[in-house]
């Protein structure tokens, strides 16, 4: 079969990918540098085809609950927002893990705080890969580092997300979201009917058959002990994500004596300093975490055991170094190298830091 | 003569019975509460309409949090002001539904005003019933954005002052304005005679989301004895002095 290959943005692939998935709805709320993803949906016209839902919110907010409506109902149902956007999205991305709900989120990260900038960064790794809002726990987090990944994220991510009943979140950047590559577009599944949504999720509020109990979707419980039971629950699914889900990416690292760990749009950048790097004769590899939850602490801690040094390159000011650090455990130096504010760092920058720092 | 239950309960002699979709659940909603008698009325819709197996009902945050406790139907539970959001996608995605959202004057009228507003402004096929006493119960009866002028609650001990705390909004009039809604009601349940004309509201309120029409919102001026520090008959009276006068019962829309 002829593949279908196509040239366009990461995020107007998002939206491709979403309608050849099968995705039920997109709620969405314009914020640069992401707005291409609703705007490709709408010009795409779905709902005349797959049955796709498409609606511009009224806010982030309003567009997270959305969300969390279309989940409870066990749609595949997904939003995407840039760093702002998705700070207002945090109470309902709380209440989605808190009822366990499965649903995509899309994150192109911005630079803050506050309004920022537009220009690229990766500042909010703290705020997906941590939890984000209240209460304890976490997102399926996945970091594309092109285009490509960007379309077939969208299958991954509603895939690992209703395999474990908890929300995924895409965390990429403007620089992902705003080039254009090559993309192989995804083949097209057809969306779930009711009475496969019924089979697969019996616990979706999609109204009560005379057979079975009524079905109650909620994050609350006021009996402190049944509430623990279900951090309890909770947890032991992060377990089991963090024990089958770790993805990553090892470039160059058999015999390194460097160690670069980047994700996203950095690890791209990253790609081009090991290479100028080895044009020096200096051996170093590349670590592209590509869940950033589950992090790749295994992966990290087996390099730290030959490496002189590692180095956490990042569009922030220091956050994947802290997961780093903890999966190195001291054994080698860790070093942050970052740029900020929506700087994005030239190869030969990151070569000089690892010279610096590490050498 | 000794008759045992069955005998005195012939179908002919029946007049009246507990709603079927009504649950056992004891109810954690205060004596003289109005939140009872809208639960039955909208599990005696549900039934009467046949709707049950299609129905999908959206709690708030406040008092009626645990509603899904009471009617024997499909739930979701919302984030505080969010229903009307919620049950936006969940009509959507499933057309054919019934799909309403039961929402306090907290919940309805201030943190989720935007939500509100723009369901409605959008026409979304849902019903929305608003239950306005004027007051949080939930957190202990503190001010809502209805709270009357004068009135005292816990976070305003000396009445609410318009100059501090703005004017009692009202919804049903703002919602009638916009073009999405097809039928805004203001009803009561104070009495048998206001019970069966709200049961009529909520009744076309349901009809008018499975056929399409657009918004309805069935708002119920309600009693909170507790929160309002009052028997429940006399907060049944002070509610006929002084919320009907801002809050005036009636249609104010119904195309």
């Amino acid at each position: 079969m002829k593949e279908d290959i196509k040239l366009m943005k990461g995020n107007e692939a998002i939206a491709h990918a979403a309608i050849r998935y099968g995705a039920d709805g997109y709620f969405g709320y314009p914020i640069t540098p992401q707005s291409e993803v609703m705007e490709t949906l709408m010009a795409e016209q779905p709902w005349t085809t797959t049955g796709m839902v498409v609606l511009q919110a009224e806010s982030e907010v309003a567009a997270i609950n959305m969300v969390y409506g279309g989940a409870s109902c066990g749609k595949a149902v997904m939003t995407s927002s840039s760093s702002p956007g998705v700070s207002l999205k945090q109470e309902g991305i709380s209440y989605l893990a808190g009822a366990e709900l499965p649903c995509l989120i899309v994150n192109v990260m911005r630079g803050g705080p506050g309004l920022g900038t537009i220009q690229p960064s990766q500042a909010d790794y703290f705020q997906a890969t941590k939890g984000g809002g209240h209460g304890d726990y976490h997102l399926i987090t996945l970091a594309p580092a092109s285009v490509q990944e960007m379309a077939d994220f969208v299958a991954l991510g509603f895939d690992l997300a209703f395999k474990y009943r908890n929300p995924a979140i895409i965390l990429a950047d403007g620089i992902i979201g705003q080039m254009m590559e090559k993309v192989v577009l995804p083949p097209f599944r057809k969306r779930r009917t009711e009475e496969e949504i019924r089979e697969q999720n019996p616990w979706a509020a999609l109204g009560k058959p005379k057979d079975r109990k009524r079905n109650v979707v909620t994050s609350l419980e006021l009996d402190p002990a049944i509430m623990e039971q279900n951090n309890i629950r909770f947890q032991a699914t992060y377990k089991r994500i963090s024990e089958n889900e770790v993805r990553f990416e090892e470039i160059n690292c058999e015999n390194a004596d460097y160690l670069i760990v980047a994700f996203g749009s950095m690890a791209r950048i990253c790609q081009k300093t090991i290479e100028l790097a080895a044009e020096e004769g200096i051996k170093v590899g590349l670590l592209r975490p590509i869940t950033l939850w589950p992090f790749p602490s295994e992966a990290v801690a087996r390099q730290a055991d030959h490496v002189k040094g590692i180095l956490s390159a990042e569009l922030n000011a220091g956050q994947m170094v802290e997961d780093v650090r903890l999966a190195v455990n001291g054994k080698v130096r860790v070093e942050h190298f970052g740029r900020l504010g929506g700087i994005v760092p030239t190869p030969d920058e990151v070569l000089a830091a690892l010279k610096e720092k590490l050498m | 003569m000794h008759m045992d239950i069955n005998e005195i309960i012939k179908p002919e002699n029946l007049v009246y019975t507990k709603p079927r979709l009504m649950n056992d659940n004891p109810m954690h909603y205060c004596p003289g509460c109005s939140h009872g008698v809208v639960h039955k009325l909208i599990a005696e819709v549900i039934d009467e309409m046949g709707i049950e197996e299609e129905t999908i009902g959206i709690a708030p945050v406040g008092c009626a949090v645990f509603a899904y406790n009471y009617i024997d139907i499909d739930w979701i539970e919302a984030a505080h002001g969010r229903a009307p959001a919620i049950a936006t996608a969940v009509k959507r995605l499933n057309p054919k539904k019934m799909v309403f959202t039961y929402q306090g004057d907290g919940d309805l009228a201030a943190i989720g005003t935007a939500e509100t507003i723009h369901a409605c402004n959008r026409g979304e096929n849902i019903a929305i019933i608003f239950i306005n006493n004027g007051i949080y119960g939930m957190t202990g009866g503190q001010m809502a954005p209805t709270t009357l002028e004068g009135m005292k609650t816990s976070t305003c001990p000396y009445g609410r002052n318009v100059a501090l705390n703005g004017y009692p909004l009202r919804i049903a009039e703002l919602v009638e304005r916009v073009d999405g809604t097809c039928y805004v009601t203001r009803q009561s349940v104070h009495t048998p005679a206001a019970i069966r004309k709200a049961k009529k509201a909520i009744r076309l309120a349901f009809e008018n989301s499975m056929a399409g029409k657009g918004t309805s919102m069935v708002e119920i001026v309600s009693t909170c004895n507790s929160g309002w520090k009052m028997s429940p008959v006399k907060a049944n009276q002070w509610m006929e002095e002084h919320m009907f006068a801002k809050y005036p019962l009636g249609d104010l829309k119904n195309v």
